[in-house]
This record gives structure tokens, C-alpha cells and sequence, in this order.
């Protein structure tokens, strides 16, 4: 369990800007996030000789646009849960003498070329299903009506992030949110409503990771990755799974806590994959922070906020940040560690984990 | 008119399903070793990967899992129906099936709430599985 354990560092992050940006598409945006990483890390890109892409159509491109030949290369599927496994395949190479620099790079023109996540056709099309947020609400319903949970406490995750990002400049949403905006919203598919979604924004994100010795000589203060897991739940992925992924989530927390040697209550924040609000619930629970149901109560009064006890998604996250599929969560784990984050900063940042619950359901724990 | 909805693509493994759907069944694969049932179809037993696969008629009743409610218009072809109902239902021999369930109000369709199959012709080669609420 102490294979990993800090052997690995972040030492370069960048965000692309996030909106819409029709005149880029996803390989520039990429390439513009990558000269930033290489620039915050104080490499030069032939250093890089490890690339993984996610979302991009093609790895072959990506290497083209940025004239780099490295050793190695993988090209990953444009799951959002893919970012925990990109990291991971990182973490692998560095580890096993691989790559000695190895790029993640992630672009995504899904706003410009209007992604729509519905519709189209698919196993239950014809029956109308045809998106992954009815996949959630699917889920949502049962849950909502076991633990009897009323929408003004599921409001407090979208309320909450959307408080985040107004702290963060790069967010995409910097309005307020209030109560009512969010019940007088319409539903998308019920019993989800239009906040409970995440956005749908251009952006590139790009995460560089080296082994602690080679990121000591380097120009940021290294965060390590202490412990990475995944699990899957993908035997009857055409449905949503009855379980919640607790099982993989389960088995994940067995590894990860572990493997870092931290344990739940020794974290500044977490960072939790919100393609659709109800999923931060499902994890909190997964990974043993409250009991099964107890999260819509554990959520309330401040403690998931910068200031309580465990602030969750400070950047605003996908709710209210950015749709990076993951990307953009772990650069802010990133910065909070480096304590980078200005007005949003989780004072005395120590530790952050990272948990994306989905067919493969990943989480990172990242530490200073 | 012609059928606006999205269609089923069949292909060698779903071909099965889609006939006798047209003729008012529903059939499963089920395998001949472990007796284990599955959708959507798939090439060999996927709990213990024998090849003696057959189709068998089953029994067309269910419980419905959860239950959604579609707003959003994604697809044009359905913007009359809206706000329509999508469930999930765990079919008798184990499998889960998503489906519309017809026939009744959305206050009415309760989680737990037996069903059974029933099918509605959408084009000539496409009869759609869908469920009603059992008798109580």
C-alpha cells in the first residue's frame, strides 16, 4: 500500500479560459493549456515524454499540434470518469520507469459544436432515453423517495458551489443563485432541475506529473499524489446501477485512505465529480463521510461551504466552474495545496481528495 | 406518416428480440448451462461465458425500479409527448429493462408497482416493448 505513497508530484497545472470559443477548437485550446503547464512548471516541452489524451479525437493530432515524439502514449475515451483514470495511467508510467515527464492533456470544444448530451440514438433510445442526466434522475427519484429528501436540501449543493464560484474569477457562472432561482428553474428531466446539470463550456486543461525527486529542481512547490484508486461497476453499464456504485466506492476508500496514510479527517476539502448534483450526495456516503441517506442532512448548514468543516468543489465545479470532466477539480486540488487559490482559499490546506463516482469510479488523494 | 422516433439498430445478437417482439413477446437470452438471463443481448453467457445461448419467451411481468419525468425536448419527435415518463424495470427473470409506462397518470406510477409487458407497433419491421400497470 506504500508503493505510491508521495512518490509522484503535480508539477505543472493550466486551465484553458473557459466559455465558448468558436474561432479555437479543442486541439488549440489544449495546446495553448499546455505551453501554460510546461511555463508554471518551468519545463521545456521536449522534457515532456509521456502523453495521455482525453476527449480528443485523436492522439495523433494532439502530438502533432504540439511537434512532441514521446515515449509514451495513450489516448483515452471522452468519458468524464477517464480523468481519474488518466492520472492514474500517469502515476503508472512515472512509477514503472516509463516516461519521466508525463503531460495530461484534455480539451473540449463541447459548446461550440453544441453538444447536447441527449437525443441521438443508444440502446433505449426509442423509448425516449436518451440522456446521462436521465440516467441520474432515474437514480435520483428512488433515492429521493426512500430518504424522503425535499428539493430545498438538494438546492444546497447548487447554491453552495454557486457561491465558490464567485469567489473564483475563471468561473463560468458568476451570478447569484438564490433558493428561488433554483426551485422556480424548470426540470430537465425530473425530479432534476435545470441547476442540478452541469454546464456545457469550452475549455482545455492540462496537468503535468513527474516523479518527487525530478520535482524538487522544478519551479513550483510539488503537490503529491499520495493514493489513487479506481473501481469499476461496468458488468450492466446499460443501466443505472441499483447499487450507487457503493461497492466500487467502497473499495476504492479500503485502497486510497491507506495508500496515503491519510485518513478521512485529516482532509482540507474534497473535490467531487457534480455532472449532476445528486452525485456528490452518492459519494459522501460512498466513501464514508455520512451513512447511506444521511447526506442531504450532512450537506446543510455551512459544512461542505468554504469555512465549514469539509469544503466541497471550491472552485464553483462543474455546476457552476466548468465542464472539465474532472480535469478542472484536480488543478483546483492543486492550487488549493499550493495555496494559490486567493479568495477562496481552504486556509491551511493540507490535504484534498479527489472522487469521481461513475462506471469507473476513481479518487486521488493529493497532499503538500 | 412516417415514424419520426428513433429506431432500434438490429444487428445478429438483438434480431431475436425484435421478432418476437413484432409478434408480441417478449424474449430474453437465457443460457443453457448456468440458466442465468440477460439484456441487452449479448454473444456468449456473461456470467459463465458459455456459447449455448437460446432465447426464450418470458414472462412479461416486472417491478418498476425508479421512474423519471423528460421536460427537455432532445429529440424534436417527441416534443407532443412531453412531459413523458421513462422507467426502469427489473424484469421477473433478473434483467433490467428500460421502458415508457403507458396507460397511467405519473402520480400513479409508484416504485415497487408491479407491471407487464405490452406492445405497440411503431413501423412494420418495429413493434416497441412497453409496460402497463398489473392488476391489483
Amino acid at each position: 500500500m506504500t508503493l505510491l505513497r508521495d512518490e509522484i508530484a503535480v508539477v505543472g497545472i493550466a486551465n484553458g479560459p473557459f466559455g465558448s470559443f468558436p474561432e479555437y477548437d479543442d486541439y488549440a485550446q489544449m495546446a495553448i493549456a499546455f505551453k501554460a503547464a510546461l511555463d508554471d512548471a518551468g519545463l521545456e516541452k521536449n522534457q515532456i515524454d509521456g502523453l495521455i489524451t482525453h476527449r480528443l479525437g485523436l492522439y495523433t493530432r494532439a502530438a502533432e499540434v504540439l511537434g512532441i515524439n514521446p515515449d509514451y502514449a495513450v489516448p483515452l475515451l471522452r468519458h468524464g470518469r477517464m480523468s481519474g483514470v488518466a492520472i492514474q495511467n500517469g502515476v503508472a508510467a512515472l512509477l514503472t520507469g516509463q516516461a519521466k515527464y508525463v503531460a495530461l492533456v484534455y480539451g473540449n470544444n463541447g459548446r461550440s459544436v453544441r453538444d447536447l448530451y441527449g437525443g441521438g440514438g443508444g440502446l433505449w433510445a426509442p423509448f425516449g432515453m436518451s440522456s446521462p442526466g436521465a440516467e441520474h434522475a432515474l437514480l435520483y427519484e428512488r433515492y429521493r423517495q426512500k430518504y424522503a429528501v425535499t428539493p430545498e436540501k438538494l438546492a444546497t449543493v447548487s447554491l453552495t458551489l454557486r457561491e465558490h464560484a464567485r469567489l473564483n474569477p475563471e468561473a463560468v457562472m458568476q451570478k447569484p443563485l438564490t433558493l428561488d432561482d433554483y426551485m422556480n428553474a424548470r426540470f430537465i428531466v425530473e425530479p432534476l432541475r435545470l441547476f442540478d446539470y452541469c454546464l456545457i463550456n469550452d475549455g482545455a486543461v492540462v496537468m503535468i506529473l513527474t516523479t518527487k525527486d525530478r520535482a524538487k529542481d522544478l519551479k513550483q512547490p510539488p503537490v503529491y499524489i499520495s493514493g489513487v484508486s479506481t473501481a469499476t461497476d461496468l458488468a450492466n453499464v446499460s443501466t443505472p446501477p441499483r447499487g450507487y456504485w457503493r461497492e466500487a466506492m467502497a473499495h476504492n476508500a479500503e485502497r486510497v485512505y491507506p495508500m496515503a496514510g491519510i485518513d478521512r479527517e485529516d482532509l482540507s476539502g474534497l473535490m467531487i465529480y457534480d455532472n449532476f448534483a445528486p452525485n456528490i450526495l452518492y459519494s459522501l456516503e460512498g466513501y464514508g463521510f455520512c451513512k447511506e441517506g444521511e447526506a442531504p442532512d450532512f450537506i446543510q448548514g455551512g459544512r461542505i461551504a468554504l469555512g465549514g468543516d469539509l469544503p466541497v468543489n471550491t472552485s464553483g465545479g462543474h455546476l457552476s466552474e466548468s465542464y472539465m470532466q474532472g480535469w478542472a477539480l484536480n488543478t483546483e486540488a492543486v492550487r488549493q495545496l499550493r495555496h494559490q487559490c486567493g479568495k477562496r482559499q481552504i486556509k491551511d490546506a493540507k490535504a484534498i481528495q479527489y472522487i469521481c463516482s461513475a462506471a469507473i469510479c476513481s479518487s486521488i488523494i493529493y497532499r503538500r | 406518416m412516417t415514424y419520426a422516433k428513433p429506431l432500434p439498430s438490429i444487428d445478429r445478437w438483438n434480431k431475436p428480440f425484435w421478432d418476437a417482439a413484432r409478434q408480441g413477446e417478449l424474449q430474453l437470452q437465457t443460457c443453457e448451462d448456468c440458466g442465468h438471463w440477460w439484456f441487452p443481448p449479448a454473444p456468449v453467457c456473461p456470467s459463465c461465458l458459455s456459447t449455448r445461448v437460446t432465447w426464450k419467451r418470458a414472462s412479461g411481468r416486472g417491478k418498476i425500479w425508479s421512474r423519471c419525468r423528460f421536460h427537455h425536448i432532445y429529440d424534436k419527435a417527441f416534443a407532443d409527448e412531453a412531459p413523458y415518463n421513462v422507467c426502469m424495470i427489473e424484469l421477473e427473470e433478473g434483467p433490467l429493462f428500460i421502458s415508457n409506462v403507458v396507460g397511467a397518470a405519473w402520480e400513479d406510477i409508484g416504485i415497487g408497482d408491479a407491471v407487464e409487458a405490452c406492445f405497440e407497433k411503431a413501423t412494420e419491421e418495429v413493434t416497441l416493448v412497453r409496460f402497463k400497470l398489473a392488476e391489483k
